[in-house]
């Protein structure tokens, strides 16, 4: 319908990082009610946070949630730090732990839940590795603490291969068949445009500095529970991957999830809402519960 | 070997020979591949095929071997990967061209150059018979 406006803004919000303050984009719906639960949303690798755009304009879930996503520094809307001079980006662990950790703190969320996908659901196991009482509950889509690399990340950012089109193509064979077409292409479009070597520099978190194999043992789902979902298309971070990850974490809720693939929110959004609403459901009651227990 | 894999092969090998005709309905797969001029080997492991791209197009697709005939990337995959490949709705792990090399059903190989810079066009062009595939009972 022409003339229809979607309910989430978008806005940015000074975050220092580093020492150093950065711009970051974010998008947000749901803020009305004083009681929603802040659910913030990281993108994946290469992309940026209108892979969201379904989740954010959900009514039934920014009745309990205040849904915020928000583009990494250099991704989307967010762009490199003034302090930046070409220099090769490349994302780290600690680096990608301060910027969440930071952003949730610039905004004042009190006791957020994190969902971030594939990078950012191996992000997720490292915040409820070392920061779990920071959180409601943390979400992991297609998240493990390590997977087997399929492709050699050089081709992503050098001069003579088009980067918009070798990261598009790549990822393309992620999505599940089934998703619809116009959602596929719009998964492909954020990779079509993200900045040289930016994919490239996340995926340094990925391959070479994010490895938590051997430390995912140390999270404890009774002080912040863990969700894990993987689509059965994702053949980057695979359903073994992930259940071969919660094996190893008391606690961690696993499902697999049906006709779905690498990118669940965006390659179609229905089918992920059928895996995220009882997910989401549980976290609202459990937090119902907690309140109701604290006024006992 | 079974008779119903040897029916297998025999459906992939035809399945690959009516490539280059089905690519010439599909225009604007083409286009996407204007400047591209490469030989390349594609098609079953045992049973690959010589192609001639000039300008996106298949010119050329012969059975392989030919004497002393040169390539510059090779893409082969096992009979039941393309039969599985080109189901209408792939299983998983079995829906792309890379996830066929990570599971250790298809090799990639020689200079790559070609195949990255057109890669989607190779998946796409590779996953024509999917609306056409049957395999001989």
């Amino acid at each position: 319908m022409s003339g229809y406006i979607e309910p989430m803004v978008g806005r940015y919000v000074h975050v220092d990082i580093g020492g150093e303050t950065h711009r970051i984009y974010f998008e947000e719906n749901g803020q009305g009610n004083s009681e929603a639960i802040p659910l913030v949303c990281l993108h994946t690798a290469g992309s940026d946070a209108r892979q969201w755009r379904h989740l954010l304009a959900d009514e039934e879930f920014a009745k309990s949630f205040r849904i915020i996503a928000f583009d990494m520094p250099w991704h989307g809307k967010s762009n490199p730090p003034a302090s930046w001079n070409g220099e090769e980006y490349q994302l780290t662990t600690a680096r990608y732990t301060e910027t969440i950790r930071a952003f949730c703190r610039a905004l004042k969320l009190e006791k957020p839940v994190v969902m971030g996908c594939s990078i950012g659901g191996r992000i997720v196991l490292n915040l409820a590795i070392d920061h779990a009482a920071e959180f409601r509950a943390l979400i992991g889509l297609e998240a493990a603490d390590f997977q087997a690399p399929w492709y050699d990340t050089t081709w992503l950012n050098r001069p003579d291969v088009h980067g918009g089109e070798v990261c598009a193509a790549l990822v393309s064979g992620l999505i599940a068949p089934q998703s619809p077409d116009v959602t596929r292409t719009e998964t492909l479009w954020g990779y079509k445009q993200g900045g040289p070597g930016v994919f490239k520099g996340d995926l340094y978190f990925y391959r070479a500095d994010g490895d938590l194999r051997g430390r995912v043992d140390a999270i404890n789902t009774k002080v912040c529970p863990l969700f894990l979902l993987t689509g059965e298309y994702d053949f980057s971070c695979t359903p073994e991957d992930t259940k071969r990850t919660a094996a190893g974490i008391a606690g961690a809720s696993v499902t697999i999830m049906e006709q779905l693939g690498h990118f669940p929110m965006s390659e179609n959004p229905e089918q992920f809402r059928r895996y995220i609403s009882p997910v989401l459901g549980e976290i609202l009651n459990q937090s119902k519960q907690s309140r109701q227990g604290v006024q006992v | 070997m079974s008779s119903a894999s040897n029916a297998t092969d025999a459906a992939v090998i035809k399945a690959f020979a009516a490539i280059p005709a089905l690519l010439e309905q599909a225009p604007a797969l083409i286009v996407r591949a204007r400047f591209l001029d490469c030989e390349c080997l594609l098609g079953p492991t045992g049973h690959p095929f010589h192609a001639s791209i000039r300008s996106g197009r298949i010119v050329e697709l012969a059975p392989a071997p030919v004497l002393m005939r040169s390539w510059r990337f090779a893409y082969r995959a096992s009979p039941a990967a393309w039969a599985a490949y080109w189901q209408s709705e792939p299983r998983p792990g079995w829906h792309d061209l890379l996830a066929l090399t990570k599971r250790g059903e298809a090799m990639l190989e020689g200079d790559l150059h070609p195949f990255m810079t057109h890669l989607q066009y190779f998946k796409d062009v590779l996953a024509l018979p999917r609306d056409h595939f049957a395999v001989a009972s």
